[in-house]
């Protein structure tokens, strides 16, 4: 397809290398990213997030390979697949002997299957420019009613200075089965890059889908992911968003459950400091009756950093005796740090139980007062509060060896110990 | 009206199933062509006799509304008004001003007693001042001497106009510029008359002040304006009501209401809206796209409290702009929906000073076909140290069919600010209605008696008499809407 040059979208993509096959989900894509232009921020879903800045810039593809070493988990002992810029990196990639799951490129992702799975959900801007420029990514099954193995560990990095991860990929949770996904995001030696992530998933019924996701990226990185996940009856998705890195960071996550008694949880924790600017953008769309969801963000702004969330419930009609639950919580460390917050309901069944709340402050006087009274440094005081204020998030994450890793990160990236 | 609502009134008032107030009085107006221009505005200044700088801020707010484009955010849907299709100016026929109760046309006053606000009544029984408005022209002013004694000036805004200009001139626009909103500039171009009151320093007004809104005139907009000034340390309550006749029709209502409330001033204001719902299948309706606002000066404080039950559409957000230290700002809302009406409505609150606090109490009720949406910000600046910001919104659903919509945005830039927000959505338990029913309560009585609890906490924020008619109307509003 010839591409004019007549808008920023088109502009921004006009380097990146065409697909070498044309396959559907691309050319649905690419068509529709002709009309679309970037979100500013009088649309309402982007309306505390401007991307003007970073769109401006150009981008490169860029195979590399990368040292990983520092970024694999000790004793998390998973499948670990390696992204370097969005590309699929084998040689560094392990995958075990595991009869449960198996690895594909994402390009062997059944289309009409993916179509049928999508079919409604919205798309923006940046999932199609991942669709339509992906570089690699892959497809995981986990056959029916087996439980897999060992955690899959998707790790991307990025190297190289203004970089762009197109990287894409899709879990397929049969009947019964179970699994946990775990996402890190990473980047060595990198500067002013961009990582447009997409991950999908179906859950089919009675199956179990964990992910876990840390994301703690340079902080000059912007940073977007778009995942959406479908759930059919009886099953269960959660997912632990961890964000301590990047510039910017867009974390859009929508589940929309297609099926009776499903369980969703959704859980956040995003520490930012200096310029970072962090955007959860979260929405559960409950079709059908009986399910339950339960949704809790939890900010710590330091700096003259800024958090978002959007979180929205849909109970559409007839999808009876649902509990939603949504909470957002924030603490403000410093002066020049701010929090923007909208939690959403959008409720047309009548015998639900949907609440949601909303809090921002800043660490209550009296609580340090009470730790110095006891000899505890101003600085320690401080720290046991936040801990213990996103603690209870983090304690969501039940992988151990992840758990340490997170704690890790928080002593070297803020002398927090938990 | 009598004060005491008892169960025998209730009853008569359940069998009146349909809208009670829809009717309408026959007597001469004064109309002109339909359509929107400069001329217009020119024509109705001119037959309001008004100065020039105000037919200049008029054409300067038309000129501003031709550039903007009706907003369309809202979670409501509806035909848009063709505005070119209105009429927007309509007074009653008699141009002159009544000196005594005895002049006013008995038709008018017929009108007002299925109103059920006999002003005989109204003046013997709870001394309220009542400043009565059939479409847009003051008719009747009453308690006007008595209030004139501690130097209150309350009267329609054409009068303050032509004897206080000075006032109107200093404080008109600056709490709602025209460039405000499309239905903001929209009125500020076309407005016909409205209320005025100034309660001078120091002044605490001894009586309730009340206005009673009615759209009369078939095919006519009414374009309000109202303007309450509390000078420092001053206290006024304010209470306005509506009603309006059965029509088939949409109807547009498009207000500005602006409070300003000076140093260590506390402005009341309460509102009962009843316009013309629409019939049970969403035909017909009033309109309701109004822009309230209220600023606080230094230790100020604003309250507003409103019950919600009619309109067919209602785009409606009571905001609070805290501008000065220690100011207070307030939100009481009980919004009823039934039917296919369709309400999006809550309140901002802007905090500018320190120390400056604020309380959103809203509470939904969506019955039928009808979708409820609340829709509130709270907004903490980087100058508003130690503010302090609360909210709840309860959404009650009364039918499977109903929706309930909870959109808040809460931005903060200050870290010593404390911000609480809430929310619920459910549907009234089966047990707390079974508890009633085995008390002898029928299910129709136990909702009434369950929604009236529910509501308790902003009707107590309300005048007694206005808390009575509201309850009252909250029954009627609910009739039959439980099944």
């Amino acid at each position: 397809m010839e591409l004019v040059l007549d808008n920023k979208v088109l502009e921004f993509v006009s380097d990146f290398k065409k697909p070498e096959t044309i396959s559907k989900v691309r050319k649905q894509a690419l068509d529709a990213l002709n009309g679309m232009d970037f979100p500013t921020t009088r649309v309402e879903d982007w309306k505390y997030t401007r991307v003007g800045k970073y769109v401006k810039k150009k981008y490169k593809q860029v195979q590399a390979t990368a040292n990983v070493e520092d970024y694999t988990i000790a004793d998390l002992n998973a499948h670990q697949l390696v992204f370097v810029n969005g590309y699929y990196d084998e040689s560094l990639s392990t995958i075990k002997e595991d009869d449960a799951i198996s690895v594909h490129k994402i390009e062997e992702l059944d289309e009409e299957y993916y179509s049928d799975i999508v079919d409604g959900t919205s798309e923006n801007v940046f999932s199609l420019i991942n669709k339509a420029y992906q570089t690699g990514g892959v497809f995981i099954q986990v056959k029916k009613n087996k439980k897999a193995n060992f955690p899959i560990h998707f790790l991307h990095v990025l190297e190289g200075e203004e970089v762009i991860a197109n990287a894409r990929h899709f879990v397929h949770m049969e009947t019964g089965s179970k699994a946990e996904v775990v996402a890190t995001y990473h980047s060595n030696n990198s500067e002013n890059s961009f990582t447009n992530v997409v991950l999908e998933g179906h859950v089919e019924s009675n199956a179990s889908l964990t992910i876990n996701k840390l994301q703690s990226e340079a902080k000059n990185v912007f940073h977007i992911s778009n995942e959406l996940f479908v759930q059919d009856e009886s099953s269960n998705f959660l997912i632990n968003t961890i964000t301590t890195g990047a510039l910017m960071t867009r974390n859009g996550l929508e589940v929309i459950v297609e099926g009776e008694n499903c369980h969703t949880e959704m859980n956040g924790a995003y520490l930012g400091t200096e310029k970072q600017h962090m955007d959860n953008h979260t929405l559960i769309d409950q079709l059908y009756s009986n399910c339950t969801s339960s949704e809790s963000y939890k900010g710590v702004m330091d700096g003259k950093s800024v958090g978002v969330f959007n979180g929205k419930v849909i109970v559409r009609q007839d999808a009876q005796k649902i509990a939603a639950y949504q909470s957002n919580k924030n603490i403000l460390l410093s002066k020049t740090a701010s929090v923007n917050s909208k939690p959403e309901l959008e409720i047309y069944a009548d015998d639900v139980r949907c609440s949601h709340g909303s809090t921002i402050g800043e660490l209550d006087e009296d609580a340090i007062f009470y730790l110095r009274a006891r000899g505890i440094s101003a600085a320690s005081a401080k720290q046991l509060l936040v801990a213990g204020f996103i603690g209870d998030v983090l304690d969501k994450v039940e992988n151990e060896a992840l758990r340490t890793n997170i704690d890790e990160l928080f002593l070297n990236d803020f002398g927090w110990k938990f | 009206m009598s004060n005491t609502y008892t169960e025998e009134d209730l009853a008569k008032n359940l069998q009146e199933q349909e809208y009670k107030y829809g009717f309408t009085s026959d007597f001469k107006s004064d109309t002109i062509p339909v359509g929107l221009n400069e001329d217009v505005i020119r024509l109705i200044s001119s037959k309001k006799e008004e100065p020039l700088w105000l037919l200049e801020k008029r054409l300067q707010a038309y000129r501003a509304w031709t550039t903007m484009v009706e907003p369309d955010w809202a979670h409501v849907n509806y035909p848009k008004p063709d505005f070119q299709a209105i009429s927007y100016y309509s007074a009653p026929g008699q141009t002159k001003k009544y000196e005594s109760w005895d002049d006013v046309d008995p038709e008018m006053k017929e009108t007002m007693k299925k109103l059920g606000i006999s002003m005989e009544e109204q003046q013997r029984l709870t001394g309220t001042a009542v400043d009565f408005v059939v479409d847009s022209v003051s008719v009747a002013t009453s308690f006007k001497k008595k209030l004139g004694e501690l130097g209150i000036i309350f009267c329609s805004f054409s009068e303050a106009v032509e004897n206080h200009p000075e006032l109107v001139k200093k404080y008109m626009g600056t709490v709602v510029p025209h460039t405000d909103n499309f239905y903001a500039a929209l009125n500020s171009a076309v407005f016909t008359d409205g209320s005025f009151c100034y309660i001078p320093k120091g002044v605490r007004c001894p009586m309730e002040l009340s206005t009673y809104f009615r759209i009369n005139e078939g095919g006519t907009g009414q374009f309000e304006r109202t303007l309450v000034v509390a000078d420092e340390g001053s206290y006024v309550s304010y209470l306005e009501g509506c009603t309006a006749p059965m029509r088939d029709e949409n109807q547009l209502h498009a207000a500005v209401v602006e409070l300003v409330s000076l140093d260590n001033a506390e402005i009341k204001y309460s509102t009962v809206q009843n316009w013309y719902p629409g019939d049970k299948n969403g035909v017909g309706g009033v309109f309701n796209f109004v822009t309230k606002r209220g600023l606080c000066e230094k230790n100020a404080k604003i309250s507003w409290t409103q019950v919600e039950t009619g309109s067919a559409v209602t785009w409606k957000y009571p905001s609070c702009i805290l501008k000065g230290d220690n100011s207070i700002g307030e939100f009481y809302s009980v919004a009823v929906t039934n039917h296919f009406q369709q309400a999006d409505t809550g309140s901002k609150m802007i905090h500018l000073g320190k120390n400056t606090s604020s309380t959103i109490i809203s509470k939904g009720i969506s019955a039928g076909q009808s979708q409820n949406a609340y829709r509130g910000l709270v907004q903490i600046h980087a100058s508003a140290d130690n503010a302090r910001n609360r909210s709840e919104c309860d959404s009650l659903l009364l039918s499977d069919r109903s929706g309930a919509h909870t959109f808040p945005y809460i931005e903060c830039k200050n870290s010593t600010a404390k911000i609480e927000h809430e929310a619920t959505t459910s549907k009234i338990g089966e047990d707390q209605i079974f508890y009633c029913q085995q008390r002898g309560i029928d299910s129709e009585k136990a909702i009434g008696l369950i929604v009236n609890g529910y509501c308790k906490e902003v009707l107590n924020h309300m005048p007694m008499e206005f808390a009575v008619e509201a309850q009252k109307l909250l029954e009627i509003s609910l009739e039959n809407s439980v099944g």
